[in-house]
């Protein structure tokens, strides 16, 4: 059992965590049969399935503390109630925006994930632990098409950082600290999101100049977005994805 | 309760990853312990690849098995530690062989190092002049080679 006032602060990171790998999962689903070439189709589909079973992961160990089942969660929310960044519900774009979004996400879980496997919170050092050993695989992934398309021809070049100059701001909300992270911090179950930021930093910034690419501007005026707010597209991206479950809430399958 | 651990164990060797119908979930290492009390039979299994759609029908299957047995069955699912290939028996490994399916690399004692891919042996000829076309394949466990004595593509066992 753990103590009521860091229940509802570690349901919400659980919930922030679960809704990103779900909506970003969603995402990359959009490319089955629309990948450039095959190999590249089937490589998606199984990131997408492994983001899925760990946003399952994540669910589960939130409806342990509070009770909610997933399919619930995952189907009967309305979008104000979702918990994932804007980075991962920006529609799927180009190739080159799909697979700089897959490298950001990747690295922060690459540095999230070794840290959370330490929680004092067992079972999410646990799944943190579990959750690692596959994401190793999506980083190699991504960064092998990073290097390919930034150091590749002018065009792969020129939408490559074109998506970059769209989603670098967006990603420092990978690290923006929810409201109750402060106490998870005090009781060792989370890291500390500015440590966390800078680890991540320390990865992506050399590794995207390798790849010829220029790092937008940071120092423009622009706020912290909360988890709370969401661009149209997480409404649209819903109604797709909800409606059938929506039509017979009782059905079972 | 009439049945005994050994018992259930049997049991489960005769249950079938669906995805690899020819190695058990005890030779992949899945089934992580069996407790046999008054109260009936707990399997506790681990997931191989967490977004793995078979983790279900495994369950199922293992459940079914043990109420074969004429006992009632828990199955409970643990993270920790997190399975990793080396837990496929020998047996396990020459299956999958025999199967078309290349043994996962073994991994010596650190995680599976995902940067460089050792040319995985065909499974059909042994040959060692392979290339890596997809780290990802038509499962989550599988990657994509292609065998250059053969000249056809075979799949590989990822290493976890
Ligand atoms: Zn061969």
């Amino acid at each position: 059992m753990i103590a009521p006032d860091l229940a509802a602060p570690l349901a919400d990171r659980l919930l922030a965590l679960a809704d990103d790998e779900l909506i970003l999962a969603h995402r990359n689903s959009e490319w089955a049969g629309h990948a450039p070439v095959l190999e590249e189709d089937i490589a998606f589909a199984n990131l997408a399935l492994d983001e899925m079973g760990h946003a399952a992961i994540w669910y589960g160990l939130r409806e342990a503390l509070t009770g909610e089942s997933a399919d619930r969660l995952i189907f009967f929310r309305d979008a104000g109630a979702y918990r994932n960044t804007q980075l991962v519900e920006l529609p799927r774009g180009d190739w080159a925006f799909a697979m700089l979004r897959q490298y950001l996400f990747d690295t922060a879980e690459s540095v999230r994930l070794p840290q959370l496997a330490n929680s004092a919170y067992r079972p999410l050092a646990e799944a943190a632990a579990k959750i690692a050993t596959e994401e190793r695989y999506h980083l190699r992934h991504s960064s092998l098409w990073l290097r390919r398309l930034g150091l590749g021809t002018a065009e792969s070049h020129a939408r490559l950082q074109a998506a970059l100059d769209v989603q670098w701001p967006y990603a420092r909300q990978l690290f923006t600290p929810l409201p109750g992270d402060a106490a998870l911090v005090e009781a060792q179950f989370i890291p500390d999101a500015a440590a966390l930021r800078r680890a991540w930093e320390g990865l992506v910034r050399p590794f995207l100049a390798e790849c010829a690419l220029t790092i937008p501007d940071d120092a423009l005026p622009r706020r912290d977005i909360p988890r709370t707010e969401h661009t149209e597209h997480l409404m649209v991206l819903l109604a797709e994805m909800q409606s059938v479950a929506r039509l017979d809430p009782t059905a079972e399958w | 309760m009439g049945v005994t651990a050994a018992e259930v164990w049997q049991a489960l060797e005769r249950v079938m990853d669906p995805e690899i119908p020819v190695v058990s979930v005890v030779e992949m290492g899945i089934v992580r312990n069996v407790v046999v009390d008054e109260r009936g039979v707990a399997v506790t299994m681990t997931p191989t690849f967490a977004g793995c759609p078979a983790l279900d029908v495994m369950r199922r299957d293992i459940e079914a098995a043990v109420r074969g047995l004429g006992a009632a069955c828990v199955v409970q699912t643990v993270l920790s530690p997190p399975w990793t290939t080396e837990w496929i028996s020998e047996t396990g490994r020459e299956k999958l062989r025999r199967f078309g399916l290349a043994p996962p690399p073994r991994l010596s004692g650190g995680p599976a190092d995902v940067t460089f891919f050792e040319p995985a042996p065909c499974p059909r000829c042994g040959s060692t002049r392979t290339q890596l076309r997809n780290a990802f394949g038509p499962t989550l466990c599988r990657m994509i080679w292609y065998c250059d004595d053969c000249r056809d593509a075979f799949e590989q066992f990822k290493a976890l």
